[in-house]
């Protein structure tokens, strides 16, 4: 019998625990573990942080799923990983501390024969000083935060019914922060929900953002078919803003937070405050910060991890100019680049470098996105390395036969833009594929047929009908792998 | 919405003056629920084969 165990039950962890457990069966040993007792489909975040949606119905519990798939689930956090066993122990190990109830802060050790860590992102807050829900700027990357975020913005909109005029802060709260979408729906939306009660004369909504330019999104900006022209996705974003009433900073660095002011640094080297009644900006992220051991005990998460925290994987790591950059530097099956067993899935892996081109300003500030990994290549990764891990048990091979790199997977991002069955809107755009390979496309580094920028309607619908149909898959009903990450 | 924001109107030389602006025909097709029915099957259609296609 062989034990697999994934770390994290996000989209990425809990897509490889479901198909692990679906092509093992019950011969083999799937074990899953992560923090938070309930599985959330993040995406839709963004109504919760609105109020048009309850935490409730972006999230469920995990425990029953995996009761009746046959998975075994700890409610902990991973805090180190022993490769090598240790002294006592001859086989590979991970160590966890629990945070379920009646248990917090027990330790245990769980074996494996194979590991995924599919851990996301933490959450860096701390990178900027005053920054998060906590402190003074609001959050929508979990459910927690977006339903903290609604109540602050509940009660902006009750200031502004009684003539109060509100600034709107909303985009990037560190120099090299990524998840741009979220953020820009999160801006759009909130432009929609002040239209919508005739309150617009009385905001002002800013876009402020670490692009160089908008629409880079931190896959260096794409081209799209538009119009009867080859349009950069720079001209559609501030399209879009202007449409929607915001006004937009760019090229900046968000550095401090205090209360109602932020604090930038422009690529150009000046510096610049900026003050706000209601604030969302994203923070920088790193990976889970596990740490790893060897046999003898000794701390090798330099050899394991990358500097911020995410596992390095079957990447090219090798440091070089922006020009040198090539698309076969990104992994293709995820595997540890020190110990075969081990995998890293969806935001977990690091990535070779950045899709954006780095630029630094004058007083040495890098000021440029990090990649995002958004939740359809997460998912694909989750599946892939699931099967890899599959192979290798069943034929006791060393070969993959699955791969998915960034480098062919395309990537759909609906960025909600209203919400509302015949009034809402998305923006829908496609990129195939994700990391631009300018070698294969030297025009626009990317398949331009297969690249989509359209708004309307439909794209609202896609974006709830995928809010229900991942949520079905990933309860695991009836039929759930038939659906496509 | 419409096709310029009264948050940004009459600015002319203010960057956003310069962005494109859907004209008004745009703006009916974007909610025209025939043309968005056809446009939600062929976007779901065309997403799809894009996961299918993206890894092996
Ligand atoms: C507001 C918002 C909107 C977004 N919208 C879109 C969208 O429209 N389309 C899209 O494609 N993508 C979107 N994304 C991105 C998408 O959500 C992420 O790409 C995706 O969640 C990444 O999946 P993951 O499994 O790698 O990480 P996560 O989903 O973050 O999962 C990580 C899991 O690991 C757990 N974990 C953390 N530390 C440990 C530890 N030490 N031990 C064990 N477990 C641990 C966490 O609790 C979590 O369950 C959005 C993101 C945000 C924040």
């Amino acid at each position: 019998m062989s034990k697999v165990v994934v770390l994290g039950a996000g989209i990425s962890g809990h897509t490889a625990a479901l198909y692990l457990k679906k092509y093992l069966g019950k011969q083999h040993e799937v074990i899953i573990v992560s923090p938070n007792s309930n599985y959330q489909w993040v995406p839709s975040n963004i109504w919760v942080g609105v109020g048009l949606m309850e935490p409730n119905e972006v999230k469920f519990k995990l425990a029953p799923v995996y009761k009746k798939q046959g998975i075994i689930f700890k409610q902990a956090l991973a805090t180190s990983v022993h490769p090598e066993g240790d002294s006592d122990i001859s086989s590979p190990y991970v160590k966890i501390s629990y945070v379920e109830e009646g248990k917090q802060g027990q330790e245990e050790i769980v074996e494996y024969d194979f590991m995924v860590n599919g851990t996301g992102p933490t959450l860096n807050f701390a990178g900027t000083p005053g920054l998060g829900p906590d402190l003074y700027t609001n959050s929508v990357c979990t459910y927690d935060h977006a339903a903290h975020s609604w109540k602050n913005l509940e009660a902006a909109l009750t200031k502004m019914e009684n003539g109060e005029h509100q600034t709107f802060l909303i985009g990037t709260g560190h120099p090299m922060a990524t998840c741009q979408g979220a953020a820009f729906e999160y801006a759009l939306n909130i432009a929609f929900e002040v239209d919508k009660r005739k309150l617009s004369h009385l905001a002002d909504i800013i876009w402020i953002s670490n692009e160089y330019e908008l629409g880079d999104f931190g896959m260096g900006g794409a081209y799209i078919k538009r119009g009867g022209y080859i349009t950069p996705t720079k001209v559609f974003t501030e399209s879009v803003l202007a449409e929607y009433g915001i006004r937009w900073i760019k090229r900046a660095g968000v550095y401090k937070v205090e209360e109602g002011k932020a604090f930038y640094e422009l690529l150009d080297g000046s510096y610049h405050e900026i003050e706000f009644d209601f604030a969302m900006l994203i923070p920088g992220f790193g990976g889970a910060n596990i740490k790893a051991f060897d046999k003898a005990g000794e701390d090798i998460t330099s050899k394991v991890f990358a500097p911020n925290g995410m596992m390095k994987v079957d990447a090219d790591y090798t440091p070089k100019p922006y020009e040198e950059w090539k698309a076969s530097d990104w992994p293709s099956i995820y595997q540890s680049s020190v110990y075969d067993f081990m995998y890293a899935s969806g935001i977990a892996f690091a990535p070779p470098h950045s899709m954006s081109k780095p630029y630094t300003s004058p007083n040495g500030t890098k000021i440029f996105p990090t990649p995002p990994r958004t939740g359809m290549p997460s998912g694909v990764i989750g599946k892939v390395v699931a099967q890899n891990i599959v192979h290798r048990i069943k034929t006791g091979r060393k070969d993959h036969p699955h791969s998915a790199s960034m480098t062919r997977q395309a990537a759909a991002c609906i960025v909600s833009a209203g919400y509302g069955f015949t009034k809402g809107q998305a923006a829908t755009m496609t990129v195939s594929p994700i990391v631009p390979d300018w070698e294969k496309y030297p025009e626009y580094g990317r398949d331009i047929n297969a690249t989509v920028g359209v708004i309307g309607l439909a794209g609202h619908w896609m974006k709830l009908f995928m809010h229900y149909m991942f949520l079905y898959k990933a309860k695991a009903k009836f039929g759930w792998s038939m659906i496509p990450e | 919405m419409p096709q310029i924001h009264e948050r940004l109107a009459n600015k002319p030389y203010a960057e956003y003056a310069y962005a494109t602006r859907p004209r008004k025909i745009t703006l009916f097709w974007r909610r025209c629920l025939i043309k968005q029915l056809y446009m939600f099957f062929k976007l779901n259609l065309k997403v799809m084969m894009m996961v299918v296609k993206g890894h092996d």
